[in-house]
């Protein structure tokens, strides 16, 4: 019988498998955040341990300063003790962590693949929903509730329906200037918000191949901004040579074994999938969001759209409702849009080739707007001082800070004003993430870079 | 499964109050903004929910808001992709805390459709024109009713079933999370696991 890549790893993770409702699903790792003080708590109140405190793995990045690396020196103390009790949670469990004075801390889905916590063909699972970026090593990997991470730390299982397969598959080479960020802001759009609730994808096609590893973690990143349980990307030689040498991936023999498995993950050339879109980079333009959903997104050289001119109520409720908060008047060119403040970083871009895009933009001129550079990972922003990245940047004007989450969840005190408006490179431009009345454009490192150098959006493309 | 781990109270019936929430993509954002997941459970959820719409820049109530409506409904109908975004289980946990019993759209954020089952609040999709008909009849909040054990919403002027897994409606109606199921299984577990870690051996973790 002909597999999909999902189905070979779905299939041998299966501890009882039904055919009807969820089946038990072996998990190989858990990540783990402050957020999980929710799951320990109800570890603890049920009187439990962890079943494989060493299948777990810890590391804080949704509350941690940028600006400094201690809890004491964090936003508030409410948010310090979020630090502190996450470090407490991980003495109590035995779980191997990095706590935030660690060179190695950082954002989860940055430190994990750089860390070869997360494998080809693992399940790999995290109670945060950009836990999808794994599936760009050719894993498994979901977001789950506090009440799963619990069960997950309990018993090493989860209880899962099985979810359609979706192939995307990205044709052709993008341009100068079109990203990886490019290409997925461009699936969301075609697809919607909903478009692939209850289907795991699959990326494939020459464009994807042609990624590196940094792009490949970017698209499978946003997969559930497309409402996807998870997003992934058949591991191949831009996998293999990521993964050779990091501290936790396999050596020796084991490394010759695993590789020869790893080689049998991809989908049959006969497998069939529940749903095929296909997209063609060749035609690619850079992407920008005008909305407060992902989906909200159109090429840079386009018009806010006019909800008059959509026939179906409800869109044209949300859009107009979409445009008030965002404070745009329909027919205006994207390009016409004046902004207060920009931000670099979140496991969508900050790892070490998209601070190389957005400094390739930034070196020598000076930004107009203020903003902050935030890297994923401390290893990121070792080897990005390594090349003078950090001189560009500040060069510039912008600011060069310590890793985490920071403006994207905008937890740790890391906020824009009310009525601001930021050119960012994260994942979600809903109301109110970036701050009480903020408002977001989702666009690529470059793009924001070229947004800071103008103070309005710009087409990367005429600045190079 | 054992009952005497329940974790929240039964749900077999529930007629009471509906009202309509209006908004596609209604993300987890929205249901319960960031900055309140850092707080404890013990001191209840239910004020944080949808807060930045609930109330102005003064924290007064805006009072034409669904839910803060005199008798305070128990039961959402939604739109499209209803609580898509952030897996924050604080979501749910302000939902349920708030009382919310039953949420009624087409279509849910994965994740956050899982954490409704742990949370004892129900799920329900209908189909489109369904929940076009349900709709119209709550264009001012009143009761409904469900029940889950004929899977069936009726608001008086229509009715329509609803499909629901049959092991999270054992859940659901026995106030059960599944832990002490998968714990039942504990052996299984065992075996699996020598059988997997024979075979994929470069996977024991090295740190």
């Amino acid at each position: 019988m002909s597999l999909t890549l999902f189905d070979k790893i779905w299939s041998a993770h299966l501890v009882l498998p039904r055919e009807q409702g969820p089946s038990l699903l072996y998990i190989d790792r858990h990540i783990v955040h402050e957020g999980s003080f929710h799951a320990f708590n109800a570890l603890r109140a049920r009187n439990m341990s962890l079943r494989h405190p060493e299948q777990v793995f810890g590391v804080p990045d949704h509350y941690v300063p940028t600006d400094a690396r201690s809890a004491k020196e964090a936003a508030n103390p409410e948010i310090a003790n979020m630090i502190v009790q996450f470090d407490r949670n991980m003495q109590w469990g035995h779980v191997p962590h990095f706590d935030l004075a660690d060179e190695r801390q950082g954002i989860v889905h940055v430190v994990g693949p750089e860390q070869g916590i997360t494998l080809p063909g693992m399940t790999v699972v995290c109670s945060d929903s950009h836990t999808s970026t794994h599936g760009a090593l050719g894993a498994i990997a979901f977001g789950i509730g506090q009440s799963e991470s619990m069960h997950v730390m309990a018993t090493q299982t989860l209880w899962q329906t099985k979810p359609k397969v979706m192939r995307i598959w990205v044709d052709g080479q993008l341009q100068a200037g079109v990203t990886a960020k490019d290409i997925i802001l461009a699936i969301i759009a075609k697809i919607g918000a909903a478009g692939a609730v209850g289907h795991a994808i699959e990326y494939a096609g020459a464009a994807i191949e042609s990624l590196s590893m940094d792009g490949r973690l970017t698209i499978c990143n946003m997969s559930i901004e497309a409402g996807a349980r998870l997003g992934s990307i058949a591991p191949d030689d831009v996998v293999f040579e990521y993964l050779h040498g990091k501290p936790q991936s396999p050596t020796g023999s084991n490394w010759d074994k695993a590789l020869a498995h790893w080689r049998t993950l991809r989908s049959d050339p006969d497998a069939r999938f529940d749903r095929e879109v296909v997209l063609d980079a060749n035609s690619l333009k850079p992407m920008v969001t005008w909305g407060t959903s992902p989906d909200a997104a159109g090429p840079i050289d386009g018009v806010v759209p006019d909800p008059a001119a959509l026939t179906d109520h409800a869109s044209r409720a949300g859009t107009q409702a979409a445009l008030d908060y965002m404070g745009l008047i329909p027919g205006t060119a994207l390009k016409d849009i004046s902004i207060d403040r920009v931000f670099i970083g979140s496991c969508t871009n900050s790892r070490l080739s998209d601070l190389r895009e957005a400094a390739n933009i930034l070196r020598g001129k000076k930004v107009k707007v203020p903003g902050i550079v935030v890297p994923g990972s401390g290893l990121v922003k070792r080897d990005a001082q390594a090349e003078g990245l950090d001189r560009v940047f500040i060069e510039a004007g912008l600011e060069w800070r310590s890793p985490g989450c920071s403006m994207c969840a905008a937890m740790n005190g890391d906020a824009g004003s009310p009525g601001e408006r930021i050119a960012s490179t994260s994942n979600r431009n809903f109301v109110g993430r970036q701050g009480p009345g903020v408002r977001t454009h989702l666009m690529s490192p470059a793009m924001v870079a070229a947004a800071a150098v103008t103070g309005k959006l710009t087409d990367v493309r005429e600045l190079v | 499964m054992s009952e005497d781990n329940q974790v929240f109270e039964p749900l077999t019936r529930v007629s009471a109050r509906a009202a309509m929430l209006p908004g596609p993509n209604m993300d987890t954002d929205q249901i319960i903004p960031a900055r309140f997941l850092k707080k404890d459970r013990a001191k209840g959820y239910g004020q944080y929910l949808f807060f930045d719409a609930r109330f102005d820049e003064r924290e007064t109530p805006r009072l034409v808001h669904p839910l803060n409506a005199a008798i305070p409904p128990k039961i959402l109908v939604v739109e499209d992709n209803f609580g898509c975004g952030s897996s924050r289980e604080g979501a749910v946990y302000a939902l349920a805390d708030f009382g919310i019993r039953v949420i009624i759209g087409t279509t849910f954020g994965d994740i956050f459709h899982n954490n409704c089952f742990k949370n004892g609040v129900l799920p329900i999709r209908l189909s489109a024109k369904e929940h076009q008909a349900l709709s119209t009849s709550l264009v001012q909040p009143r009761d409904i009713s469900i029940d889950l054990s004929a899977q069936t919403v009726d608001w008086g002027t229509g009715q329509a079933s609803f499909a629901i897994d049959a092991f999270w409606k054992e859940c659901l109606t026995k106030g059960l999370d599944e832990l002490s199921l998968t714990l039942s299984y504990h052996a299984d577990i065992d075996q699996f696991e020598k059988r997997y870690r024979a075979s994929y051996p470069w996977l024991a973790p090295t740190n």
